[in-house]
């Protein structure tokens, strides 16, 4: 004979939901608010510079190799040492990432020889026509730092001969 | 019959038809706002401050949406049908008392737009004509989901109406009258000067019963059966859109609405309290708090209980809430005979101890019932 029991088990039931009004909302309002993404988030592709302001893409076709979406599509040009973009013989002439193809899987960032294209942390990717969801190399590439001159730089012959650096173990 | 009285009646039908319509509005960011709560999060909050204008933002919305009409749907019916289901939904409030009648600038004002003298009568018939709506509905969408909604609503109503029926009975017998005037004034005073003469005191089964039964005949989770998601998108009104949806939706929230004051006046005092003999506009300031707290317990139930199965719904309804409710009324009616008889009313107490000693033999029972091996794999 359980009488109370189950009564009790359905005011049990009450009792939790009603306690949950006194919770804090878990919301986060949006546009105003924005939570900080995770450190290995996969955003909006970023090409990387390095510190003297040479692109640290080569132009080697490795990213669009490895992309299972076909997003990726790249067009190489020869470097010089008067019009010099990256190390090494070629650069990227056009660098275009179709945004309606990626599925931000990270394979080009795993493919690049020289950590040139990273996911980043920018995930409003919103446009109202479908010609705007090709991103172009204007758009992906890193700003030039402060103080340093921008591509395409004049250098001296020999010394940027190398297009793959030096690689540390890889960090996030 | 004169000029005066038909203004007046004009002005209060006009004044109540607006307070259920706004009300149905206001219900809807209500309920959101309060399962949001429940549920850890903020709820509408875009639309104004603290979402207040987000009902008129929907409004507009369902307005201008397009009206689509099945091409095979039986297009009368399927026009009519919102509206059979809203009018009565509307014109079931019209008994309810919000306020004690007062003299002001010398005219003397009621608080009610009818007072029939079968008022709870009225308000069964006419709740039982909504379901015609909602059948109907059903029926004219020539849809399978929507026709088996349409009878799953009205196989469940019929149902619980019963029950709701004989609930009401036991509160007519403690107040020896139907009109819902005597029903208020029997359960204004105290006992012992501090405890409300409310009839959810005497015949609390009897209110859970009545508590149940209309969420069942208002089609409210855990009860909404006829709109099951999971099972029939969304029942009755799959096909309906744009204006003719809203009317179904507001035919339900003011269903809310209107169970919930009917039950605040039946067996929670009406616009009972304290000192509202003295300042009458206390009343409905009363009867809103308690059709507020009534409808907050309609969310509350919805955000906690999941939906019970169609089976089990109808065997509840037949098996527990109908013969609990006819041996509710028989105690009720031995008690006030027994009261009478020799002359004591303090005999009344037996009410509520022989309602509550059959309610937990119910209970027990269908515990019973449900740990048997084979109900639950049935």
């Amino acid at each position: 004979m359980r009488v109370v029991e189950p009564v009790v088990e359905l005011a049990r039931g009450l009792w939790t939901t009603f306690r949950m009004m006194v919770d804090k909302p878990v919301t986060i309002q949006y546009p105003e608010q924005k939570k900080p993404v995770k450190p290995r988030f996969r955003g909006r592709h970023v090409l990387k510079r390095y510190d003297n302001g040479l692109e640290k893409c080569i132009g080697c076709a490795l990213c669009a190799a490895a992309c299972p979406a076909d997003a990726i599509f790249v067009e190489s040009s020869e470097n010089t040492d008067e019009v010099r973009y990256s190390p090494g013989d070629r650069y990227a002439s056009t660098y275009e990432i179709n945004m309606l193809r990626c599925i931000f899987c990270g394979f080009c960032e795993d493919a690049c020889p020289t950590e040139a294209i990273v996911l980043g942390d920018q995930y409003e990717l919103s446009f109202t026509d479908r010609r705007q969801s090709i991103y172009p190399k204007e758009m992906l590439i890193d700003p030039v730092p402060e103080g340093i001159s921008p591509t395409p730089q004049k250098t001296r012959p020999g010394e940027f001969t190398r297009s793959v650096p030096e690689m540390k173990d890889p960090v996030d | 019959m004169n000029f005066l009285l038909v203004l007046e009646w004009l002005i209060k039908g006009f004044v109540w038809a607006l307070v259920l319509l706004g009300g149905f509005a206001y219900l809807t960011l209500y309920e959101r706002k309060a399962l949001a709560r429940i549920q850890s999060r903020v709820g509408p909050n875009r639309a104004g401050p603290w979402g207040i204008l987000q009902p008129i933002a929907d409004a507009v919305k369902l307005i201008f949406k397009e009206e689509l009409t099945p091409a095979k749907a039986d297009k009368v019916i399927f026009t009519l049908a919102p509206v059979i289901t809203v009018v009565p939904a509307v014109i079931i409030t019209a008994v309810v008392p919000w306020g004690p009648s007062f003299n002001i600038f010398g005219y003397h004002l009621t608080l009610y737009i009818a007072d029939i003298n079968v008022g709870v009568l009225y308000i069964m018939s006419v709740a039982s004509i909504a379901v015609y709506g909602i059948v109907l509905a059903g029926w004219s969408s020539n849809n399978k989901y929507a026709m088996m909604g349409g009878l799953r609503s009205s196989a469940q109503m019929i149902s619980y109406e019963i029950a709701l029926g004989l609930s009401f009975v036991s509160a007519i017998l403690l107040a020896g009258s139907m009109r819902m005037l005597d029903i208020v004034s029997a359960q204004s005073g105290y006992w012992f000067h501090f405890i409300p003469k409310w009839f959810v005191l005497l015949q609390p089964v009897g209110t859970a019963i009545f508590l149940i039964a209309t969420l069942a005949e208002v089609n409210r989770a855990p009860f909404d059966m006829p709109e099951a998601e999971q099972e029939l998108t969304a029942g009755y009104h799959t096909e309906y859109s744009g204006m003719k949806f809203a009317l179904l939706f507001m035919a339900e929230y003011t269903k809310m609405i209107a169970i919930s004051a009917i039950g605040a006046t039946v067996f929670f005092g009406g616009f009972n309290g304290p000192f509202v003999d003295q300042y009458p506009w206390l009343g409905p300031v009363y009867i809103f708090v308690k059709i507020i707290i009534l409808l907050f317990g309609m969310i509350w139930v919805r955000a906690t209980f999941p939906r019970i199965r169609y089976d089990r719904l109808m065997a509840f309804g037949w098996k527990v809430l109908l013969p609990l409710s006819l041996a509710l009324v028989f105690i009720t009616a031995v008690g006030i005979i027994l009261a009478q008889h020799y002359e004591n009313p303090s005999l009344l107490g037996i009410i509520p101890m022989a309602s509550l000693l059959v309610a937990g033999v119910a209970v027990a029972m269908i515990d019973r019932t449900l740990r048997r091996k084979d109900y639950a794999r049935r």
